[in-house]
């Protein structure tokens, strides 16, 4: 090894370093920031020494330099254009889309690797291998997280779409992409099998994810992001290269985890929910007021009173208070109260949103302080306390049939609102979650419902708490 | 098996380790900026796009590096943009000299 390469290589272990302090420094609010300033210096530190090293190897060639660089400048403008111009509640699809550019980029570099390797000595075992396995991955990632993106934005509709043959169909694609990945292993010169591999992967990717209801989104985008993690990791195997295999596990064990977190707080099995099926779209309920069991409506006025003589609120918003954008008119009445000196904190579920933590992001864009923001597990004992559990949009995740065994629901862990001394209930209607079952907490004699829109529910409650108090 | 590839497993099974001990430690608020963050470090796949290009000498190999080039340029200067204007919203409570009055406190806010 020259001595320059040894530069290169230590600049690789650094960048290496920087990017596991920089997700270390992610495990508080206060210095996550920090953290991703360190991840992005060594992220700077590895391209430009690669471009060093490509320069100083002078085997790149000037249409080489153009088509890299071209193509780099490129697609950071178009990235940083999405970047800062997506709203918030749009972040699931954009980290799709980089799922997306990840494992496709990770795929053709493994491809333009081998083609490389093939034109010049017998490709070993080891490249053939790791080629193929990276083409199927990320493929399957490629096309996958495109049909995710496309499903979040609304494009593609989000129930469960059934491929004509259903489970065959995707266990044939699957079974031929793995056909195919096996084939180009042994054989790494066929392109038939290249493209088998290739084409039932990405049509596997499709299929896989066009199953999958929209409920089971904040899962399917963990288990994408494992997926590119991965297929990066494998890249560097290709080309042989540490700082990609460092890289690509730490994505690999981030989106694992976050898989398997998604998956229990849910209580379905990653196999389950693979194989699609459950969970609707977006679609509100339309179904009438009161339909089913005895309900207790309240107006503004009565609901107001409950909350401004309460001495401890817990706000529980779901998903429904983001598609009705009244992140800012549940900070401004949560203000309200607090001027009032009343405790207030937001109860959040694992999966409230559409990916994970998603609803935290929603609500610090709103300005809530991130302290007030609660994990499930710390909220759940705070209930017994609580005087008012204010629902704003949630329904699965606070129902109590989670419990009990033989429900659609059963196994979730929920949020203990039923514990709470009174319950505040901001819905359109009596219409059902994802789950499409009764909710047993909307007919529990202490919750009362104040039918309305999300926003427009929340801007006349603090109005209502305004005119009471006299501020 | 070849040295060079037994090394590649080693560091691979040791990063994932990493990746598991350190990960299981964010706190559930920060998951979202946690795989964005994640998102823009995969985007290092533009050092292998730059590497590809550096060996391609034929039509096919500069589509090739051309696409991969474009698709991680993306990723990564995206997903640590957008990872940033994320983090930046998680605020403590505002601190009380900022907010010296109510109606200051209204209007501050609804200017952002």
């Amino acid at each position: 090894m020259s001595g320059f390469d040894a530069v290169i290589k230590l600049v690789y272990v650094a960048a290496a370093a920087c990017f596991v302090i920089g997700l270390h420094l992610m495990n508080a609010p206060p210095t996550a920031n920090k953290g991703s300033r360190i991840s992005a210096t060594g992220m700077v530190a590895a391209v430009a020494a690669t471009v060093a090293l490509v320069a100083h190897d002078s085997s790149i060639t000037g249409t080489g330099w153009a088509v890299l660089l071209v193509g780099a400048v490129l697609g950071s403008g178009v990235g940083l254009g999405f970047a800062q111009k997506v709203k918030m509640t749009a972040i699931p699809q954009l980290v799709s889309l980089f799922n997306a550019m990840g494992g496709g980029a990770a795929a053709l570099v493994a491809l333009a690797g081998f083609v490389a390797t093939a034109s010049s000595a017998p490709v070993g075992g080891r490249i053939a291998v790791s080629t193929a396995i990276d083409v199927a991955i990320g493929a399957l990632t490629f096309s996958g997280s495109i049909v995710a993106c496309g499903k979040l934005q609304g494009t593609i509709a989000g129930r469960p779409i059934v491929v004509p043959g259903g489970r065959l169909t995707n266990g044939v694609l699957a079974a031929a992409a793995v056909v195919g990945a096996v084939l180009l292993a042994a054989r790494p010169h066929s392109v038939a099998m290249l493209v088998l591999a290739l084409a039932a992967s990405l049509a596997f990717g499709v299929a896989m994810v066009l199953r999958i209801g929209g409920a089971d989104m904040p899962v399917v985008i963990s288990l994408l992001n494992a997926l590119t993690g991965t297929a990066v990791a494998v890249a560097g195997f290709v080309i042989d290269n540490s700082v990609l295999i460092i890289a690509g596990a730490l994505v690999g064990a981030s989106g694992g985890i976050l898989t398997k977190l998604m998956a229990d707080a849910m209580n379905r099995s990653i196999l389950a929910i693979m194989s699609g099926g459950f969970g609707g779209g977006d679609s509100t309920g339309t179904d009438t007021v009161g339909a089913g069991g005895t309900v207790r409506q309240v107006s503004a006025d009565d609901a107001a009173i409950q909350l401004a003589y309460a001495s401890k609120v817990v706000i529980v918003p779901g998903y429904g208070l983001a598609a009705a954008q009244a992140q800012h008119a549940v900070r401004d009445l949560a203000q309200l109260l607090e001027e009032r000196g009343i405790e207030v904190s937001y109860a959040i579920h694992p999966v409230a949103g559409r990916m994970p933590g998603h609803m935290n992001v929603l609500l610090a864009e709103a300005d809530v302080p991130y302290t007030q923001l609660k994990p499930m597990d710390e909220i759940n004992s705070e209930f017994a306390r609580t005087d008012v559990a204010l629902v704003i949009g949630a329904n699965d995740v606070i129902n109590p049939a989670a419990r009990r065994s033989g429900t659609a629901v059963s196994g979730m862990p929920i949020l203990d609102v039923d514990q709470a001394k009174s319950v505040i209930v901001i819905k359109r209607s009596m219409g059902h979650g994802y789950a499409g079952i009764e909710n047993e907490l909307y007919t529990d004699p202490k919750t009362s419902m104040f039918f309305a829109d999300a926003k427009a529910g929340l801007v006349a409650l603090s109005a209502a708490v305004k005119t009471l108090v006299g501020g | 098996m070849s040295t060079g590839l037994l090394t590649d497993l080693t560091i691979a099974v040791l990063s994932l380790l990493v990746g598991f001990e350190v990960i299981s430690k964010v706190p559930e608020t920060l998951h979202t900026p946690l795989m964005s963050a994640a998102n823009s470090i995969h985007g290092i796949v533009l050092v292998g796009a730059a590497l590809v290009a550096s060996t391609a000498h034929n039509a096919a190999g500069y589509v090739l590096a051309f696409v991969a080039a474009l698709f991680a340029g993306m990723n990564v200067v995206g997903g640590y943009a957008v990872t940033g204007r994320m983090l930046k919203m998680f605020k403590r409570r505002p601190t009380p000299q900022a907010a010296p009055a109510a109606d200051e406190t209204a209007s501050g806010t609804a200017a952002r």
